[in-house]
């Protein structure tokens, strides 16, 4: 059943908006369940008062090829507490019946099919998911997964990377809903100290492409205010910033307090990056 | 076992019906569309497969015997019992058809930087050779649980001039080390090839490889044909990765009277973490790239595995393997630690040849299908690998 409560395309209708601003959007990631549930729900509700726009929550797998040391570290810390996709859904909805930012959940493959694609995207629909990023199904092998996705009103973001082809790069920005994610560089996750010259380049190139027809938004080692500026500066619509915070949760593990005023701040200098008016040298 | 005829073709490159296809990050797929079109060309050029026969046979030592286990077949009493002798190429086992193949391949792509995972240490050393052989450089992934228990075979790699990068992320053992692979060349896609060693992972690697290893299966052909003058009633190998099963099936898929045997790791029991018998105990998912059948969770995280074979401890199976179960084309079995470790003795006793505690699960359940067969019937199974290297693990439960 279509949840009512929420509107469809909340994710494209925030890029609008911010557009209207003369912002960028900052898309803020966490993984769920980590490192134990109230504290993971403290974190997020941290996220959301520094002024993330949107939530990406990711659900922790075993096997997480995309990523980097510090978000493996993370997907560990919440497996070994018992954390699974329904435990996450569940999360999502609390955290969505409170605050009216999009979510969107980031999910390997296999936890999604050993779910069922049906029921774990209406189940995902019904927590108050806006939008799904899949790093390991690409749009060759997601057509049963797209049309499912569609069914149930989750916007489909397909992922773009600097040597995904420009026939495939059309296909993808055809296919995605909600945003195109640009894995702006070579390798996984992780915070880096400073941004390729690569990245700034990729992001021109696929906006390109986009001809402004769906909103584009860059990852992959954006962890500093400068990073996000420099894309949002390139034209991008949005910046997402993953490991930067997952580390600040992985720093803090004895002092719990100390992580939500910590995440709450850095946030906060990450959003004052994406404004355009902004004099962020 | 019920006959099936060729199974159907399949559906589109890269898949074995449902299973196989490229399930993996973004950054992977033009890299793949790249290794696939190379290997094409490869593998269709008169002078490369001239290159690459040679060294087979002058380098690795093919064509390897079919071997009529005169002894074993007595002391069993039934079935004929065929070993191909896999065991005396070099490195000591089938893993050097393999490298030679992709290492000569990654040269003509002009890649002189090679990754590689490796589990027991076999294809790291496999790959180290040929690599050195071919004057590439070679950097291998081993997980740090698989370094403690497989020191001679580091320290083989390393004489050999690869470097070897301990993989300490999640369970520390083989599939954390392709993990750790994937993402190196995802990091690295511009100048690295990555040297996988089975038939696992996204297409054109399950093609790929069996393409390679299938130099078994077409020998072992020929030879049972001259030496018995008839197609054998089964053929029996074990199934890690899959890479040396499919490497003897392949020749016989269209022979529907040729049973097909493919034997995973029982380790202590059936019941989950237990073994690395995905076929038997496994569900069907999405692993390092590939659908295929894998150990896992209700909830889909991939379970550890537990198997006295180092060679054989993985959660995941080439997608063809899933397939060939799926057709009933093969049929998949296991066999306990503590069986393989009676037929390590058995061959060792009876025929003063050693197996690897891999080949020794083939050599297990061969011993049983020989006896539940005529004496008109033959088998052969595949002798993937010498024992050498697990004589350290076996006097440790076995002792005199
Ligand atoms: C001797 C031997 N046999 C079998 C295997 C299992 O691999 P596969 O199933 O790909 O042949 C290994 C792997 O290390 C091996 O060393």
């Amino acid at each position: 059943m279509p949840n009512t409560s929420h509107n469809d395309d909340r994710i494209e209708a925030k890029f609008r908006e911010l557009r209207g601003l003369r912002e960028g959007a900052l898309v803020a990631y966490l993984t769920g369940g980590d490192p134990d549930p109230k504290t993971f729900l403290a974190n997020s509700t941290a996220l959301i008062e520094g002024g993330a726009d949107i939530v990406e929550i990711g659900i922790p797998f075993s096997d997480p090829i995309a990523d980097g040391p510090v978000i493996q570290a993370s997907s560990m810390r919440a497996l070994s507490n018992g954390t699974t996709p329904l435990v996450v859904l569940n999360m999502i909805r609390e955290l969505s019946t409170q605050f009216p930012v999009p979510f969107v959940v980031l999910s390997y493959y296999n936890p999604i099919l050993a779910m069922g694609l049906d029921r774990f995207l209406q189940k995902a629909r019904e927590s108050g998911v806006d939008g799904i990023v899949v790093p390991d199904l690409p749009v060759e092998e997601s057509e049963e997964f797209r049309n499912i996705s569609l069914k149930h009103n989750v916007d489909n973001i397909y992922l773009a990377a600097p040597n995904t082809s420009r026939t495939r790069l059309r296909t993808v920005l055809d296919k995605s809903k909600g945003f195109l994610y640009l894995v702006s560089i070579y390798g996984v996750t992780g915070p880096r100290d400073s941004l390729s010259p690569q990245a700034l380049e990729a992001v021109r190139a696929v906006k390109f492409l986009a001809r402004g027809k769906i909103p584009v938004s860059a990852g992959f080692g954006i962890s500093q205010p400068e990073h996000v500026s420099a894309v949002i500066q390139s034209g991008a619509d949005g910046a997402i910033v993953g490991s930067a915070l997952v580390r600040i949760v992985g720093n803090h593990l004895d002092d719990p307090s100390q992580a939500e005023t910590q995440l709450k701040k850095t946030v906060q200098s990450l959003k004052e990056a994406t404004r355009l008016s902004s004099k962020l040298e | 076992m019920k006959k099936h005829a060729e199974p159907r073709t399949h559906s589109k490159p890269g898949k074995f019906g449902k299973y196989g296809g490229q399930y993996v990050p973004e950054t992977l797929m033009e890299p793949l569309r790249a290794l696939e079109e190379a290997y094409n060309r490869f593998s269709r050029d008169p002078s490369c497969k001239k290159e690459l026969a040679g060294w087979l046979d002058d380098f690795a030592g093919r064509p390897t015997p079919l071997y009529l286990a005169t002894n074993l077949t007595s002391h069993v009493g039934g079935a004929r019992i065929y070993l191909k002798r896999e065991d005396l190429l070099h490195g000591g086992a089938h893993k050097i058809n393999n490298t030679l193949g992709q290492a000569l391949l990654a040269k003509k792509m002009g890649k002189r930087r090679i990754i590689a995972e490796t589990g027991a240490g076999q294809h790291g050393v496999a790959t180290a050779m040929a690599c050195a052989a071919l004057g590439l450089r070679a950097e291998v992934y081993m997980g740090s649980e698989d370094m403690d228990r497989q020191k001679l075979n580091v320290y083989r790699m390393k004489m050999l001039g690869a470097k070897v990068h301990p993989v300490e992320s999640g369970s520390k053992t083989l599939k954390d080390a392709i993990n750790e692979a994937l993402r190196d060349w995802v990091t690295n896609v511009q100048d690295t090839y990555y040297l996988l060693g089975s038939v696992v992972g996204p297409h054109p690697y399950p093609t790929m490889v069996r393409d390679f290893q299938s130099v078994i299966g077409k020998e072992a052909r020929k030879q049972i044909m001259q030496q018995e003058g008839g197609l054998p009633k089964a053929l029996v190998a074990c199934v890690g990765g899959g890479s040396n099963s499919i490497g003897i099936f392949h020749s016989f898929l269209h022979d529907p009277d040729v049973d097909l045997y493919g034997v995973e790791a029982g380790g202590e029991s059936l019941s989950p973490g237990q073994n690395a018998a995905p076929l038997v105990a496994g569900r069907e998912g999405v692993l390092h790239g590939m659908m295929t059948y894998v150990l896992q969770n209700e909830v889909g995280q991939v379970q550890t595995t537990r198997s006295i074979s180092a060679g054989l401890d993985y959660p995941g199976v080439g997608p063809e393997h899933a397939f060939l179960m799926t057709a009933g084309r093969a049929k998949y079995v296991t066999v306990s630690d503590e069986e393989a470790l009676e037929a390590f003795k058995n061959l060792s006793q009876l025929e003063g040849i050693m197996p690897a505690l891999e080949s020794a699960h083939a050599i297990s359940y061969t011993m049983k299908l020989a006896k539940s067969l005529g004496t008109r019937d033959s088998i052969i199974v595949n002798l993937s690998g010498r024992g050498d290297k697990d004589v350290e693990i076996v006097a440790k439960h076995l002792p005199q």
